[in-house]
């Protein structure tokens, strides 16, 4: 059981406010995923949820119990590092064995509670290993095991993966997936690859700047980004935000074509702009009725192909093509927009209108 | 890259390589004979009769002649200056690293209003001549009354070894990372605990460095003994060993044996830290 109840968290390093209030509730046995840019407050509010940094203002609740004030090692929390931050002079039995001493287990529970973690990990073998003797997958699993030691209710990563190569990393991910289904505690992971997040998370919380910007499953904010922030952080490649002028059911770029669209925000909303994903859109050769655009490139995936190509205004859109068509850069084409997959923005502060 | 790293070795040609490394051999060679010949000289006077020392100052000599080794330690009270010198400079070394590990763990961790400014102050130390404030040191030992007592030894060795060895130590600590003691606080250690089951290990290269680098100068001091000490039983080795000039004036090779049984466990004392001394003990903490 851990119900995590964050309430208007605030952070203030010195003078510079990082998180401006955070409010958010994750339930027993989820799996969240923070994901943002660099710098967004993901880390740091993981580091508030570990009880490693003081929380400045705000109060956060475990299982209804206020932990503002409670030591890290006293909240149920086990962190994994981005680091890993394995003890370099102990070996891998040490290490695991060192939290749980601490809590003042039995030697033989912790023997009993390293050997269950080793053999979920796959470390048997690796016992007496220094951490310097060990790759870097192995060191990776060794501190998710060391983690599994003391266990907690809630598991914190902070960016787990990130130096791991990229075979390695979808290894991980996948053992990562297991084990949340395995064990069941709640996760909260940090992250700024969408992949990552698209693929590990029961709910993904999108930061930007100390602020939430949505929480939702991935397909939600897939399908309904709740503004332009998470709709171009979402998905890859990203979605293209298109200024347009509207006339009656037809929207218009500036200087270059017009196209009829059968659904679009009410007629007396205010300004707003087209966001259109890579298969939202249809691209034909030459010149015609929709957007008129010029290649930029073309990026040729095997299973896939992306067209990037320029419209009359400049802004840069992505298609999805088929792999076997070639298009060369400043070839004229034209762009038509799917009306049922396009999403609609305000121009003046991106948040998402109904259509 | 490397065809062109290729050439240009190929261009500067064997004698071109072999004259500067050569040069370099030579000076490093000579330099090494300027710093062992004292050191060798007197061991080998160690092992003469002073007759001998004067008539060839630089021969071998017969090195089961240890007389002047066994009157060293059997007639004189060598054996007592070597425990007080160990007395104190163990004394002095245990200060030195646990305040100045403490300190210095204090200084790169924890952030807190003029942690830059007690940097600083510590510092200072390293830029005052000890040894000018002589007099008012006496003054203030003779008010604590430890004046002709160890204890006024280790406190000015203590206040001498802090400023390097707390440079020293913050420098190599604030090189650790921080989430190693993150993980230990997630652990459930207590500071105190993180300092010692987690930092002290790591930070073992450097106070190895910071010992020899005060240990020789503590071990070797003769200004300090022969200010605050006066009682034969309580002399420290260098201040001790003056007093066979004095007796035994004829006799050098009691002299150089005294000498080179006090510089003994320093050079051996050298020689064990620095086989300790492994670098990247944190190499497979991070990354």
């Amino acid at each position: 059981m851990a119900r995590l109840s964050l309430r208007g968290i605030k952070k203030r390093f010195r003078t510079t406010d990082v998180l401006h209030g955070i409010d958010l509730e994750i339930g027993d046995r989820e799996f969240v995923v923070f994901v943002g840019p660099s710098g967004c407050g993901k880390s740091t509010l993981l580091r508030l949820i570990a009880g490693l940094d003081p929380i400045s203002e705000g109060s956060f609740f475990l299982n209804g119990q206020q932990m503002n004030e409670v030591p890290p090692s006293r909240r149920g929390i086990a962190m994994v590092f981005q680091s890993y931050a394995l003890y370099p002079h102990m070996d891998v039995y040490e290490n695991m064995a060192f939290g749980a001493r601490l809590m003042g287990l039995s030697r033989a529970e912790v023997e009993a509670r390293i050997a269950e973690a080793a053999r979920m990990l796959r470390l048997e073998e690796y016992l007496k290993r220094k951490p310097r003797e060990l790759s870097g997958g192995q060191r990776q699993r060794v501190a998710i095991a060391r983690a599994l030691v003391r266990k907690p209710e809630v598991f914190l990563l902070d960016e787990p993966l990130s130096n791991l190569d990229a075979a390695l990393r979808s290894d991980v991910r996948l053992e990562i997936a297991r084990l949340h289904r395995q064990i069941g505690g709640t996760m909260i992971y940090v992250t700024h690859d969408q992949v990552e997040a698209m693929t590990l998370a029961d709910r993904i919380v999108v930061m930007n700047l100390g602020r939430i910007e949505q929480v939702g499953t991935p397909r939600e904010l897939y399908e309904t980004p709740a503004n332009t922030f998470v709709a171009t952080f979402i998905g890859s490649p990203k979605m293209a935000l298109i200024d347009v002028t509207r006339d009656g059911d037809t929207i218009g770029v500036a200087g270059g074509g017009s196209q009829k669209l059968g659904r679009l925000p009410a007629a007396d909303a205010e300004a707003f702009k087209v966001g259109v994903r890579p298969d939202a859109l249809t691209l034909r050769r030459g010149e015609g009725e929709g957007l008129a655009a010029t290649v930029v490139y073309t990026e040729y995936l095997g299973d896939n192909a992306f067209v990037y190509a320029r419209l009359a205004d400049g802004t840069q859109v992505s298609v999805r093509t088929a792999p076997g068509e070639t298009y060369d850069p400043d070839e004229k084409v034209n762009l038509t927009i799917a009306a049922e997959t396009a999403h609609f923005f305000s121009a003046a502060d991106g948040r998402r209108m109904a259509a | 890259m490397t065809a062109a790293s290729e050439t240009y070795y190929e261009k500067r040609g064997l004698i071109g390589t072999l004259g500067r490394d050569g040069l370099i051999q030579i000076i490093l060679v000579a330099n090494t004979f300027i710093m062992l010949a004292p050191i060798v000289i007197m061991v080998f006077s160690a092992f003469k009769t002073n007759m001998e020392i004067f008539q060839s100052p630089f021969s071998l000599p017969d090195f089961s002649n240890v007389t002047n080794f066994v009157k060293i330690w059997t007639q004189t009270n060598f054996l007592r200056y070597l425990l007080n010198s160990f007395i104190v400079t163990g004394a002095s070394m245990a200060c030195i690293l646990t305040l100045g590990t403490m300190a210095a763990y204090a200084i790169a961790r924890y952030e807190f209003f003029g942690a830059s400014f007690i940097l600083m102050f510590f510092l200072a130390g390293l830029t005052l001549p000890l040894k000018l404030a002589i007099i008012p040191l006496f003054m203030l030992m003779r008010d604590l009354g430890i004046l002709n007592n160890q204890l006024s030894l280790i406190a000015v060795y203590t206040a001498m070894g802090l400023p390097t060895t707390v440079f020293i130590m913050t420098g190599f600590i604030r090189t650790l990372p921080n989430e190693l003691e993150d993980a230990a606080r997630m652990d459930g250690a207590s500071e105190a605990r993180i300092m010692w089951s987690i930092m002290l290990p790591l930070v073992r290269p450097a106070m190895v460095i910071a010992g020899i680098q005060n240990v020789v100068p503590i071990w070797n001091d003769f200004f300090f003994p022969l200010v605050f000490i006066q009682n034969d039983r309580l002399k420290t080795l260098p201040q001790g060993l003056t007093t066979f000039m004095g007796e035994y004036t004829t006799d050098w090779g009691v002299l150089f044996s005294g000498l080179t049984l006090s510089a003994a466990p320093i050079i051996i004392i050298y020689i064990v830290l620095s086989r300790q001394f492994i670098s990247g003990m944190t190499s497979g903490a991070i990354k």
